[in-house]
């Protein structure tokens, strides 16, 4: 076994509100493949992070080949051998490999772009990962597998000897996958460090030596990969007591309101089948990426479906936009509020008023002012938005007073099904209570609620019926008050296993 | 303490500040101009500056509610030319003026359709989509009369009919003041009405705030995008007449480089070029102190180039300053927190 070249100990990082590590600790040996596990938002990213120069570190150690490092920019951790292998690939695809490769550190001769002596490097570098890769291609033009590939290279080329890889293999087919774990098998022996970050726990037996576990900014534990059956790791990962009460109310299940079948909308959206009903909040569980934000989208018209039929109170309804949507009675509160729920420029009136125009427009489409007031000032109060007036800008509210604009402009409409995607994010606690108040109000009204969330407990806490999905799939459904968070895990992380067993064989003639 | 933080958000939030240094500023310059030659503040003068300051206005106006949904109109200038030439070319063929008038501004309406499909449905850059549009307009005022510019509109329509129409859009007065500047702030006043407090309006800020959310909000996107390029061209179409009248005849290159002058005017009065926000009482302030430096600068007979580099520095002094005051006050904001 190699030595120990990254060690932190004792490592907080505290951003402002919350803590996002406590006290972690975290080593690599030269030659193996450390996973590190644990849920959203387990401060994985973090961590990383740190030993990546992104993040400073408040308090603890860090030492890169057993030098101390106090503070770490990115360029000294890139100089120390440390290169992450992004998961959305960092790439400029109208430059040729050669030329992303050196990007930002260019050979030159006195002012002159030396292009071949890049090129010739260039593919020395992808030879010796074994990828048929020509230097002088676009990066577009090459599939998703390849451009990580390049990343690879170009950090061989940095002389990394720490490759930091998240979620690598989230979107590669199985035989691409074989050939990534190929390649990681040779930077071990070629003694390079590898973390390995993924959700994909049936991938990991193929090339992972040791395990760490985080949960909640916490370290939770190590060891090696062997030592661990999937059950352990999954409670390791979810294990933490449900300390937070949420407010439920009960309701009876009244009939169905909305109904999606066969949706199917590219790759994270894959035959789709739910229902809602009346007097219920539907929960939907996930890793991220599991494509719930997708089908969402997809279920609101904002991205073409290909095919699936939706079915409210009954009857068949064709949602090809928004605006179809809005008119049948279907809203929903975006994921991103900067990008997809908030006019940012525009005042929280105006915010609110957007979508509602419909009705506080009088003949000729003049906007009532009156009844407009009326509107906006009943969803400010109704949701106790903190704002001094309604001609504040929604940009300079905190968080969860711009989310909560984002859920008012919907609820001043009757509508019949209200989708909330991620609606307590990066919200303080107060708020998120007060956003499931809302939820439940609604719910007693006999409207349906769909309640996408990554954070297991809320889910658990405000759903009645949970629909765990992963990668595109519905993979479980439970009723909030009967599962337990290990079986949910168990549901979010069943992916399809692309690998075979020949994989498996490698990996024990390797050991 | 917090209160006056909320009125200054008000401020901030409607462009209204920006509007008010804006009016400030253009009194400032007037009376400037003023103490240099006191011409300035004669009838006549005031009289010619209103009407000259129409054009602007209209150009503005139209420039003006294609910035907010956060694109631009190059072919605004073309368009002024087009329309000048065409309803110039059909009134000397003997055509009566109200037909041509409306014929043209129809014409000049489907320039606004098809910028408004381009960028709203297709997706163009709206730079290259209004450049394109602006090559074909500016062809259509050369080829309308063969490549000449018109003759006298009364050759056509005869000399009482071609009075009217000149008196109409240039040469008459009513109540002390040119037509001209009646009829631009007419449309001023229903385009201000339109944008302020129609649900349309509203839409047009929305898509230029942030085109994502208006979408998931339920707004037509390429409609209103359309809605916005159809003011442009109507508000350019009226130029256009008023540079037929004040020549009683087309000329082909009627309009040249107005749409910049249209962001110069919008821009001047807080209309942010990259959407969302802005008001059009902003592109009024910012018309009037184009013209009243065109029209002061003259008066003290500064040379055309002179004006020119003046004119720059006050469109590129105006953003800046609006800049650093919004710095500064986000600055002052940390600090007390």
């Amino acid at each position: 076994m190699g030595d120990v070249i990254v060690s932190m100990e004792h490592i907080t990082k505290e951003f402002p509100g919350v803590k996002a590590l406590d006290d972690v600790k975290f080593n690599l040996r030269a030659g193996e493949v450390m996973a590190l596990l644990g849920e959203n938002g387990a401060g994985k990213s973090t961590l990383m992070k740190i030993l990546s120069g992104v993040y400073s570190l408040d308090q603890g150690s860090l030492k890169i080949f057993g030098r101390e490092y106090p503070s770490l920019t990115p360029n000294t951790a890139r100089d120390a051998g440390v290169a992450i292998i992004h998961q959305e690939l960092n790439m400029c695809k109208d430059l040729t490999v050669a030329q992303n490769m050196f990007l930002g550190r260019e050979i030159r001769k006195g002012v002159v772009l030396d292009n071949s002596a890049m090129e010739e490097i260039a593919s020395k570098y992808l030879g010796e990962l074994g990828a048929d890769i020509r230097p002088d291609e676009s990066v577009g033009d090459l599939p998703v597998s390849k451009q990580q590939m390049i990343e690879i290279a170009k950090a061989l080329s940095v002389n990394a000897k720490i490759l930091i890889m998240d979620e690598p293999t989230s979107a590669l087919t199985s035989r691409e996958i074989e050939e990534l774990f190929e390649i990681i098998r040779k930077l071990k022996k070629q003694g390079c460090g590898i973390v390995y970050i993924s959700h994909r726990l049936e991938e990991l037996s193929h090339i992972t030596d040791r395990v760490t576990i985080m949960r909640d900014g916490h370290y939770i534990t190590e060891g090696n990969f062997t030592d661990f059956t999937m059950d352990e790791i999954i409670a390791h990962m979810v294990g933490r007591e449900i300390k937070e009460k949420f407010p439920r109310v009960e309701c009876k299940k009244g009939k169905k309101v909305f109904e999606v079948k066969n949706l199917n909308a590219g790759r994270l959206v894959r035959d789709i089948n739910f229902s809602l009903y009346e007097g219920e909040i539907v929960g939907f569980a996930g890793l991220m990426g599991a494509g719930r934000t997708e089908t969402t989208r997809a279920i609101f018209g904002i991205d073409p479906k290909e095919s699936g039929q939706i079915f409210l109170d009954g009857k068949e309804i064709k949602i090809n936009s928004p605006t179809d949507a809005i008119r049948a009675g279907v809203v929903l509160a975006p994921e991103d509020r900067k990008k997809d729920g908030l006019c940012t420029k525009l005042s929280i009136r105006q915010n609110i008023a957007l979508p509602n125009l419909d009705i506080i427009c009088g003949k000729g489409g003049v906007i009532n002012s009156k009844k407009e007031d009326e509107l906006c000032e009943k969803a400010v109060e109704d949701l106790t938005i903190k704002t001094p007036n309604l001609e504040v800008d929604a940009a300079t509210l905190s968080g969860g007073n711009q989310q909560k604009v984002v859920v008012g402009k919907w609820l001043a409409r009757k509508s019949r099904v209200v989708i909330f995607d991620e609606p307590t994010r990066g919200i303080d606690v107060g708020a998120k209570v007060e956003i499931y108040q809302l939820m439940n109000q609604l719910k007693k009204q006999g409207i349906a609620v769909m309640f996408v969330s990554s954070e297991m407990p809320e889910v658990m806490g405000i759903a009645d019926r949970i629909i765990v999905m992963c990668d595109g799939k519905i993979t479980g459904e439970v009723s909030a008050k009967e599962t337990t968070q290990n079986e949910i895990m168990k549901y979010a992380t069943s992916f399809e296993n692309k690998i075979s067993t020949q994989g498996q064989n490698s990996k024990e003639e390797q050991s | 303490m917090k209160k006056k933080s909320g009125i200054s958000k008000i401020m901030e939030a409607k462009g209204a500040g920006t509007v008010l240094t804006a009016f400030i500023g253009l009194i400032i310059i007037y009376i400037a101009f003023g103490l240099l030659n006191p011409k300035v503040f004669t009838l006549l003068n005031i009289q010619n500056l209103l009407r000259s300051m129409a054009k602007y206005l209209l150009i503005g106006i139209g420039q003006s509610f294609v910035m907010i949904t956060g694109n631009i109109d190059l072919s605004i200038g073309s368009i002024v030319g087009m329309s000048a030439m065409v309803s110039a070319t059909m009134m000397t063929k003997g055509i009566n003026p109200v037909a041509a008038v409306l014929l043209t501004i129809l014409i000049s309406m489907v320039f606004g359709i098809v910028n408004g499909y381009l960028v709203g449905k297709f997706k163009l850059p709206p730079f290259i989509a209004t450049l394109g549009t602006m090559f074909i307009a500016r062809g259509v005022a050369y080829i309308v009369n063969n490549n000449r510019n018109t003759d006298n509109i009364a050759s056509g329509i005869g000399k009482e009919a071609g009075d009217t129409f000149q008196n109409i859009f240039y040469y008459g007065k009513t109540l002390g003041i040119f037509n001209t500047f009646w009829i631009a702030l007419i449309i001023f006043l229903i385009f201000w009405f339109f944008l302020a407090k129609t649900r349309s309006g509203r839409h047009i800020y929305a898509i230029g705030s942030n085109v994502d959310a208006a979408r998931l909000s339920g707004v037509d996107v390429i409609k209103t995008t359309t809605k916005a390029y159809l003011v442009s061209a109507f508000c350019s179409s009226v130029v256009g007449f008023i540079l037929c009248a004040q020549a009683g005849m087309g000329n082909m290159d009627a309009g040249n480089m107005y749409e910049m002058y249209g962001v110069a005017a919008g821009v001047i009065g807080g209309v942010s070029p990259l959407g969302g926000t802005g008001i059009l009482l902003g592109t009024f302030a910012g018309a009037g102190i184009w013209q009243t430096l065109e029209n002061g600068l003259n008066l003290i007979h500064a040379q055309v180039g002179l004006q020119r580099i003046i004119i720059g520095v006050i469109v590129v002094g105006a953003v800046l300053l609006d800049v650093v005051i919004r710095n500064g006050n986000g600055s002052i904001k940390r600090k007390k927190k």
